[in-house]
């Protein structure tokens, strides 16, 4: 399954594509929600690493629209609740992710995305 | 004692397509055993596997580290290796977050100086060219031992790359046999990325001397 966490680390590197290449954007996805275990401190922790407005993008065309556009002060419960659920408990397990600047698709099935390159696409 | 994690809904066809755990993952599992209560003092937010296989060595990393402590990422050339690295970390309650590729590509970009644990058992038996190139081509089996000249074909593409993804403080292990020369690969790494390095554990296996490598960035 593909995790808006991990999606959020995910660029595209087929070759000569090292600019506007990330967030991959999502297509035809179908998506699973499965519950996982919270964990405030490791999201407090892993806030600097992540890409706010490509979360928010990505949530959104998923079709959730819970995080705010910008990252709130204070980071309480509920809004690490809710940060959780979008990080953790939405599973991409179909669809594809295209690059935003030259258009390779990545496809995503039985929630493993193929980020293979053929031969003549590596960087 | 750590134990092995479960890899009972693996099955003989399975190890047809993806590579059976054996000495070589066993010392790896032994020396982040050694290792645990100091990963685990630093609280690592994100470990990386690279060539994750049946998933064993991910899983078991998570298995002492908390299922929620760190976010398991995982890749792997082969299409089956990563459903049974996904299965494996159902298994055995560990997310493991998986992406079929080849090392570690597409995390370049945005994991630069942020990943706390990179793992490694990487094709290190020494083939012809040829048979390291066919085997990362075909994505199957091969491609987890044929390691070209020295065995080191498909390493030394990775160890170009490792220093930037480890964060201050990371740990980089990475399994290694003398036809490698651990020497030049612990320089190369102290000239290039400014890694000290430490062989951890050595092990006779069979015909194989196996060693894992510990490779830390400064703080």
């Amino acid at each position: 399954m593909v995790r808006l966490i991990t999606h959020n680390l995910l660029a595209c590197h087929a070759k000569g594509c090292t600019s506007n290449n990330f967030p991959l954007k999502f297509q035809d996805a179908q998506i699973a929600l499965r519950e996982s275990e919270f964990n405030p401190d490791f999201l407090r922790a892993f806030m600097p690493k992540l890409e706010w407005p490509a979360l928010i993008s990505s949530a959104r065309e998923l079709g959730d629209t819970s995080l705010p556009e910008q990252i709130p002060e204070m980071l309480d419960d509920d809004f690490l609740k809710t940060l959780h659920h979008v990080l953790f408990e939405i599973e991409v397990e179909e669809g594809i992710m295209i690059c935003p600047n030259c258009s390779h698709n990545y496809a995503i099935s039985n929630g493993i995305p193929n980020m293979l390159l053929a031969e003549h696409e590596i960087a | 004692m750590i134990p092995t994690p479960d890899l009972s809904h693996l099955k003989p066809a399975d190890y047809d397509v993806v590579y059976e755990p054996a000495e070589d993952t066993f010392i790896l599992l032994d020396a982040l055993e050694q290792d645990a209560d100091a990963l685990k003092q630093r609280c690592p937010r994100i470990c990386l596997e690279i060539g994750s296989g049946s998933g064993c060595v991910s899983a078991f990393l998570g298995s002492f580290l908390g299922p929620s402590e760190a976010l398991y990422l995982c890749t792997d050339i082969n299409s089956h290796a990563c459903a049974c690295s996904r299965a494996t970390g159902d298994q055995n309650k560990i997310p493991l977050n998986l992406v079929n590729t080849s090392l570690a590509y597409p995390f370049l970009a945005r994991l630069q100086n942020a990943v706390d644990i990179i793992v490694f058992n990487p094709p290190y038996v020494p083939t012809i060219t040829d048979e390291a190139i066919t085997a990362q081509h075909d994505r199957g089996i091969g491609g987890a031992w044929a390691g070209g000249e020295d065995g080191m074909e498909v390493t030394n593409i990775f160890l170009s790359r490792v220093a930037g993804l480890l964060s201050p403080g990371g740990r980089f292990y990475l399994v290694a046999v003398p036809r490698n020369n651990i020497s030049a690969i612990q320089k190369r790494l102290r000239d290039e990325g400014q890694l000290n390095s430490e062989i951890v554990l050595h092990r006779r296996a069979g015909r194989e001397h196996l060693s894992v490598v510990r490779f830390e960035k400064a703080l």
